[in-house]
């Protein structure tokens, strides 16, 4: 009796699972779902077994739009990762295609890896990846490109052997020099600042952090900025509020902080505006998140900060996918192609040895504009 | 004589012996950070950590009667997501709702939790493993990609920065901690109830048989957990201003070693308020002051894990001396 007691309970257990499991991707994978509703349910959990099954919606499409473009996220559940996919569907709907959305549920290469072969055996025209890994993601996508499936990656980089190109945000030393200005303006060129950052692995982070360092070594104009240490808050509120009430009591001259990270410049801007201290922020943030903290007068914690248009990134993604599938571009340096209404762009060489497409320069947020983007995500 | 049995009162307490520690500590690094023993800092620390030493409480009780609950910061964040969103789309405004609404979501979470592992005799880990993914999944479905933030929760974020609880005398989030202690110091040491989960913990078949229903027992602490959890949800939304999907990710670990360093058996039926107390504050004490005395930062975590590890040893050492002294008295 009690076994069957427990087998039951296990059962219903996982229905349970399986429900939330496929209730996610029905939302998550909007596109995806409306032609074929059962393929995109069974996507999560079976999307290794279930190939075959999935096989006929997007060939359907194919055949009747232009082209099925896919864009796999780095996780559910972030509203930097939702925009993006919103902006790749916009584009994808200008030309005439159809747009797979796939957020993996975890933010790993594994899960990503999961994704990608099943969009292989969907035969999709091409995959646009924001990868979790640099190098884990090699053989899925190596696979997908001997399929004939036009491969980029999009935010954050494969390595050069699994892309064909990569849309970046903004080149690292863009963003470096942008975050170091503000920093010289903001401590009116002299004075002690620090960075709170992610994890210490984190490769985006430590990339800009770097070339931040690199400008503030190479002109004489920052000579009086002294960086006096690099904290890492791990993106956890908890150990970033740590870190930062740390920062301000064991130097009590700083003037600035600049955390490029979301959640660390959430929570330093908290501590900050709280504490009324007078020491500033900038960085990198959310402008949903950090709206209560922009502002010009001593109240706030935040004069301004910047970040990426995702939406624009998610489009531009999408209009490089097309160019590839349709042969106006092949991915080498020089190559130049017009992104819809968002302009005519040029493939450069990027710091790996690889190439990439720049969107452009990081976009600020301040006082003046923070109200209309913090309805924006 | 006199001198002796002090001696021995402080040797042979886990409790007086983790007091040492933390006096330690705070020593060691007032040494190198003269501020540290401040009032303001102080403060800091109990705000930031009120979540760890208030889930402590509920995990001290699920330990006591031999289980372990690891699915209570997935509840966390289901309560304080659901509420983070009903604020940021104006379905309420109240901040009493707000803590009310969360602490329900948060029984309810675990009287189910409570129920399938004392009814269908399910081992807790696997239980609340399967919940730890369900309940996380559900704050991602809340969340719909989206989090709320500082400017979406208005007023509610307020109640972390005030002092009315108190009436002027002290931080919001610390009062609710405190009384928090104070009511599970009482039910612990003083109530029936107090003493049934720990007779459940020491032995289920004896307390069963002296008429102790185990279940109920289990079914209630589980739900105790939840409820600490839920509220838990509600304050760090309102401490951090900011509600998201992933908050405190695997930070029921920290809960686990704050019970674990105060002396709580894993087994079940050992363990006080005061130890998890002590326990959660060494655990604080140590993330506060990584940062300030300047130890390298990638080195951090190894050195919180050395401390960790080194505070049980000496803990353990202490009750087995605890329990020879005990054992020479009974010979004699």
């Amino acid at each position: 009796m009690k076994k069957k007691v427990l087998s039951a309970i296990l059962s219903v257990a996982m229905a349970a699972t399986l429900l939330v499991g496929c209730g996610s991707a029905a939302e998550e994978a909007p596109a995806a779902a409306t032609e074929e509703a059962a393929p995109a349910e069974e996507a999560p959990a079976e999307e290794a077994e279930a190939p075959a099954e999935e096989e006929a919606a997007p060939a359907e499409e194919a055949a009747a739009g232009g082209g099925t473009y896919a864009f796999v996220s780095k996780s559910a559940g972030n509203p930097f990762n939702e925009r993006q996919a919103t902006g790749f569907e916009e584009a994808v709907a200008d030309l005439g295609g159809t747009a797979i959305i796939q957020h993996p549920e975890a933010p790993t290469a594994d899960a990503q890896i999961t994704v990608i072969q099943s969009l292989i055996s969907q035969g999709v025209d091409s995959i646009c990846v924001a990868a979790n890994d640099e190098n884990a993601l090699q053989a899925a996508l190596e696979e997908a490109a001997a399929a004939g499936i036009k491969v980029c990656s999009v935010d954050s980089t494969v390595n050069v052997a699994s892309r064909l190109t990569h849309v970046n945000q903004a080149g690292v030393t863009e963003i470096g020099q942008c975050l170091m200005d503000a920093v010289y303006d903001i401590t009116g060129g002299e004075g002690q600042w620090a960075i709170l950052s992610a994890t210490s692995q984190a490769a985006n982070q430590n990339a800009w952090i770097e070339s931040m360092k690199e400008i503030q070594a190479a002109d004489s104009k920052y000579a009086n900025l002294e960086l006096v240490e690099v904290a890492y808050g791990d993106d956890e509120p908890q150990k970033s509020t740590d870190q930062t009430q740390a920062l301000l009591q064991n130097y009590p001259d700083l003037k600035v902080i600049c955390a490029p990270t979301t959640v660390g410049i959430a929570a330093a801007a908290k501590v900050l505006q709280d504490q009324g201290s007078s020491v500033k922020l900038t960085g990198l943030g959310l402008p949903s998140e950090m709206a209560e903290y922009i502002g010009d007068d001593d109240a706030h914690s935040c004069p301004y900060m910047f970040l990426w248009n995702p939406i624009d990134l998610g489009r531009l993604g999408a209009y490089t996918s097309a160019a590839l599938v349709s042969g106006e571009i092949t991915g080498a340096e020089g190559d130049k192609f017009t992104a819809g209404d968002m302009g005519d762009y040029e493939i450069v060489k990027a710091g790996d040895g690889g190439t990439e497409i720049i969107l452009g320069a990081p976009f600020k947020f301040d006082p003046s504009n923070i109200e209309e983007w913090k309805e924006v995500y | 004589m006199e001198k002796k049995s002090l001696l021995k009162r402080i040797t042979g307490s886990r409790e007086a012996s983790l007091v040492i520690v933390l006096i330690v500590l705070c020593i060691a690094v007032t040494i190198k950070s003269p501020n540290f023993m401040s009032a303001q800092n102080i403060l800091e620390i109990l705000k930031n950590n009120s979540v760890i030493m208030i889930m402590a409480l509920g995990m001290l009780c699920v330990l006591l009667i031999g289980g372990i609950d690891i699915s209570i910061t997935s509840t966390l964040a289901f309560a304080g997501m659901t509420i983070g969103m009903m604020y940021k789309y104006d379905k309420i405004e109240s901040t009493f709702l707000g803590f009310l609404i969360a602490t329900a979501m948060g029984a309810v979470c675990g009287l189910l939790i409570g129920v399938i592992i004392a009814y269908g005799k399910v081992m807790p880990i696997i239980a609340t493993m399967g919940f730890m993914y369900i309940y996380r999944g559900f704050a991602y479905l809340v969340a719909q990609d989206q989090w709320a933030g500082a400017d979406a929760l208005g007023s509610f974020k307020d109640f972390t920065l005030s002092n009315s609880l108190s009436f002027g005398l002290i931080n919001n989030t610390i009062t609710v901690t405190i009384i928090c202690y104070i009511i599970f110091f009482i039910v612990l040491k003083w109530t029936k109830f107090g003493r049934c989960i720990y007779a459940v913990g020491s032995n289920a078949e004896a307390a069963e048989i002296s008429g102790i229903n185990v279940a109920a027992i289990k079914t209630a602490v589980y739900t105790i957990m939840g409820t600490l959890a839920g509220l838990c949800g509600a304050l760090a939304t309102s401490v951090y201003a900011s509600a998201q999907p992933n908050m405190q990710t695997s930070k029921e670990m920290d809960v686990i070693a704050a019970c674990v360093i105060g002396g709580v058996s894993m087994n079940g039926g050992r363990g006080s308020v005061l130890g998890a107390l002590l326990g959660a504050l060494v655990l604080s004490v140590i993330s506060k002051a990584l940062p300030l005395v300047g130890i390298n930062a990638i080195a951090q975590n190894t050195i919180k894990g050395v401390i960790i590890v080194a505070v049980i040893v000496l803990n353990v050492l202490t009750q087995r001396m605890m329990d020879r002294a005990n054992l020479e008295n009974r010979e004699m």
